[in-house]
C-alpha cells in the first residue's frame, strides 16, 4: 500500500510529544463512559482488523491448514513444521534474496539516492523549473499502482516498447529477461516523490553560505556532500531509509508487472506468499511466512522509534 | 568540518581550477535534471496523450486526434461500472475513517485517560507493522469467517481498520489546538456531548477532517490487495482490479481501451492532487503534509 502521508511524527525536528497539555478537563462534559463510547467504534475496527489478523497469523502458522482437502475441515497444530520446511525451501530463501535485491535497488538506491540528488539539484532554486519537475514527481507518485503498471509494460514491451525505441535497443525484452531491473525501476518511479520532499525539507538546515565557502576554497562536490550537507541531514537520512524500506517492503504492487515471474525470478516475499497460500491453498505455511514478515516489519519500527526516542533526548 | 575553515585559494591557478569546475557542475546539474524529467515526465505525457490518439503506440509521432477511444471504453461492460465502484469504496471508507477517528480523537482529546499516550503510539505502530500485505492470510480468513467474501463492505471495513489509528492521531492534534470555552458555554446552554461535537467541534476542526477524508481517499483509490483478495466478480470490482484484469486477459491487450481508461481513472487523484498544492502546497511542515 502507497503510503500518501507520511506518519504524523515531527520527523523533522525529532518527535512531538502528544500535546499534553490537553484543554480543561473534559470541558464538553463527556464524562468517562461517553467517552469509552466515542471510542468503542475506532476500536472494535482497530481490533477486529489490526489486532486480531496479527494474533491470527501467529496461530494459522503452526498449523497445516489449507484452502482445500482435509486439512481445510480438520486443521491440525503442527508446531514449527511450517518453519523447518520454509528454512529448507529453496524457493522462500531466493525469495528473500530478491526481496533484500528490491529493498534496495527501489528504496534505497532508487528512491532515497534519486530522491536525494533531485533535492540536490533544485536547492537553491526557487522558479518555475523547480515547480515543474517536482510537479511531474509527485504526480507519479500519486497515480494507482495498476495505471503505473499498465504504463511500464507499455514502456518496457519487446515490440511496441517505448523505451526500446528511445534507447534504440532493439527487441530486448525486458520484463522477460530482467525483471528484477524491471520492478525496481517501476518502484522507483512511484516512490522517489516522498524521499524527494523529505530531503527538500532536510537540506533547507544546510546554510547556503558552507557549501559557498567550501565550493570557493576548492571541494568537489562530493566533498562538499561529504563535509558540509551529510553531516547536518545524518538523522533525516536514517528516518527516511527506515521508512521506505518499510513501505517498500511491504508494497504488493511489483505483483501487478510481473507476477513473481518469469519462473518466480522476481517473486518478492509478498507475491510468494500470495501464491503459495492464496492460489496454492496453502494457508498454515503462508501464514508462516506472514509471520516472519511481521517480525521483519516490526524490527524496522523498532529501530525507527529508537531513533526517535534518541533524537528527543538530544533536543 | 575541514573544508569550512579552509582558507580560499589565493593563486590565480588555483581560482580558475575552481571556476572551471563550477561551470562543470553546473553543467551536470542540468544535465541531470533535463534527465530526471524525461524519466518522470514522457511516460505521463504519454498518459495524458494516448487516449485521444487512434494509434496509441508509443512512437515520436503526432497523434491524430479522436475520441473513438472513449466509445470503447462505454462499450466494455465493466470499465464505467468499475469507476464507481471505486467512488463507493473511496467514499465509503472516508467516511467512516473521518466519522469514527473523529469521535474517537474528541473523546481523547477532551477526558483524561490514564495511558492516553502510549495507546496512540501503540495504535500507530501497530498499523504501521500490521499491513494489508503482511496480513493477507488471515485477512483472507477472516473475512471468510465473518461473511464478507466478494462484499464491498468487507473491502471498506478492513481498510478503515488500517487507516484510522493515523486518522486519530491527526484528529486529535487538530482538536487539543482548538479552544474549550465554545464547549463550557454550550454546555452551560444545555447542549448534549453529541450535539456540541456536531454544532461547534466539527466546525472548528474541519481543516483537519478534509485533510483525514482527502488521506482516506486517496490511500483506497490506488488500493489494489484487498478488493483483489476479497472480491470474487468484476461486477463488484474497482477500477484497480478491472484495470489487472483488462491487461493480464490473454491475447493483445487492448491499448486503445486500456489508455483510455487509464486516464479516467487518474484524473480524479490528479485532479485532488493539483487542488490541494494549489490550495495548501505540498511541502513537508515538519512532517505533516497539510
Amino acid at each position: 500500500m502507497v503510503q500518501v502521508t507520511s506518519p504524523p511524527d515531527e520527523v523533522v525536528e525529532g518527535v512531538r510529544p502528544v500535546p499534553g497539555a490537553s484543554p480543561a478537563p473534559d470541558a464538553a462534559g463527556l464524562g468517562r463512559a461517553r467517552a469509552t463510547g466515542f471510542l468503542v467504534p475506532a476500536m472494535v475496527l482497530i481490533l477486529v482488523f489490526l489486532v486480531v489478523p496479527a494474533a491470527w497469523t501467529i496461530y494459522l502458522g503452526v498449523t497445516n491448514y489449507r484452502l482445500t482437502g482435509l486439512a481445510a475441515a480438520h486443521p491440525e497444530v503442527v508446531g514449527l513444521d511450517n518453519y523447518t520446511r520454509a528454512l529448507g525451501d529453496e524457493r522462500f530463501r531466493t525469495s528473500l534474496l530478491l526481496t533484500l535485491q528490491f529493498v534496495l535497488g527501489s528504496a534505497v538506491i532508487g528512491q532515497a539516492g534519486l530522491g536525494f540528488a533531485i533535492a540536490f539539484a533544485l536547492r537553491d532554486r526557487r522558479g518555475p523549473l523547480r515547480r515543474v519537475v517536482e510537479g511531474f514527481v509527485l504526480l507519479s507518485w500519486i497515480l494507482p499502482s495498476s495505471v503505473v503498471a499498465f504504463l511500464w509494460i507499455a514502456l518496457l514491451d519487446r515490440d511496441a516498447g517505448t523505451l526500446n525505441a528511445l534507447l534504440g535497443i532493439p527487441g530486448t525484452a525486458w520484463l522477460l529477461d530482467h525483471p528484477m531491473l524491471s520492478i525496481i525501476v517501476f518502484n522507483t518511479w512511484r516512490g522517489t516523490a516522498f524521499s524527494m520532499m523529505l530531503y527538500a525539507a532536510a537540506l533547507e538546515n544546510v546554510p547556503r553560505s558552507h557549501l559557498e565557502t567550501a565550493r570557493l576554497a576548492g571541494a568537489s562536490t562530493w566533498q562538499q556532500l561529504r563535509d558540509v550537507v551529510f553531516p547536518r541531514i545524518r538523522g533525516h537520512v536514517l528516518t527516511n531509509l527506515l521508512l521506505i524500506s518499510l513501505w517498500t517492503f511491504n508494497d504488493f504492487a511489483p505483483f501487478l508487472i510481473t507476477a513473481g515471474g518469469p519462473e518466480q525470478r522476481s517473486e518478492i516475499l509478498p507475491v510468494y506468499v500470495y501464491k503459495v497460500a492464496l492460489s496454492g491453498g496453502e494457508l498454515g505455511f503462508g501464514a508462516a511466512i506472514s509471520f516472519v514478515m511481521l517480525l521483519i516489519n516490526l524490527v524496522i519500527a523498532l529501530i525507527y522509534l529508537r531513533m526517535l526516542g534518541r533524537r528527543k533526548e538530544s533536543a | 568540518m575541514t573544508t569550512d575553515t579552509a582558507p580560499a585559494p589565493t593563486t590565480e591557478a588555483a581560482r580558475s581550477t575552481v571556476a572551471v569546475r563550477h561551470v562543470l557542475a553546473q553543467v551536470g546539474r542540468y544535465t541531470f535534471l533535463c534527465l530526471v524529467l524525461g524519466f518522470f515526465a514522457l511516460p505521463l505525457l504519454w498518459l495524458a496523450t494516448a487516449p485521444f490518439d487512434d494509434t496509441p503506440t508509443v512512437t515520436a509521432s503526432l497523434p491524430r486526434f479522436t475520441l473513438d477511444n472513449f466509445r470503447a471504453l462505454l462499450d466494455n461492460p465493466y470499465a464505467l461500472s468499475s469507476l464507481l465502484n471505486s467512488v463507493y469504496l473511496a467514499a465509503g471508507t472516508a467516511l467512516l475513517v473521518v466519522t469514527f477517528a473523529a469521535l474517537a480523537a474528541y473523546a481523547l482529546s477532551r477526558v483524561r485517560v490514564p495511558g492516553r499516550d502510549a495507546l496512540l503510539y501503540g495504535l500507530l505502530l501497530l498499523s504501521s507493522i500490521v499491513t494489508g500485505t503482511a496480513t493477507m492470510v488471515p485477512l483472507f480468513e477472516l473475512a471468510f469467517r465473518l461473511n464478507l467474501i466478494d462484499s464491498r463492505l468487507g473491502v471498506i471495513l478492513i481498510l478503515s481498520g488500517g487507516l484510522l489509528p493515523a486518522a486519530i492521531f491527526i484528529l486529535k492534534d487538530f482538536m487539543d489546538s482548538t479552544p474549550t470555552s465554545y464547549e463550557e458555554s454550550a454546555r452551560v446552554f444545555g447542549a448534549s456531548p453529541l450535539q456540541i461535537m456536531r454544532h461547534i467541534v466539527v466546525p472548528l476542526v474541519r481543516p483537519g477532517l478534509a485533510t483525514v477524508g482527502v488521506w482516506a481517499v486517496a490511500n483506497v483509490w490506488g488500493n489494489f490487495l484487498v478488493p483483489f483478495l476479497l472480491l470474487r466478480g468484476p461486477d463488484k470490482a474497482p477500477a484497480a482490479v478491472i484495470m489487472y484484469t483488462l491487461y493480464t486477459e490473454g491475447g493483445q491487450a487492448d491499448l486503445r481501451l486500456l489508455s483510455t481508461f487509464s486516464l479516467l481513472y487518474s484524473l480524479p487523484v490528479a485532479l485532488m492532487f493539483v487542488f490541494v498544492s494549489s490550495r495548501y502546497g505540498f511541502r513537508f511542515h515538519g512532517g505533516i503534509k497539510r
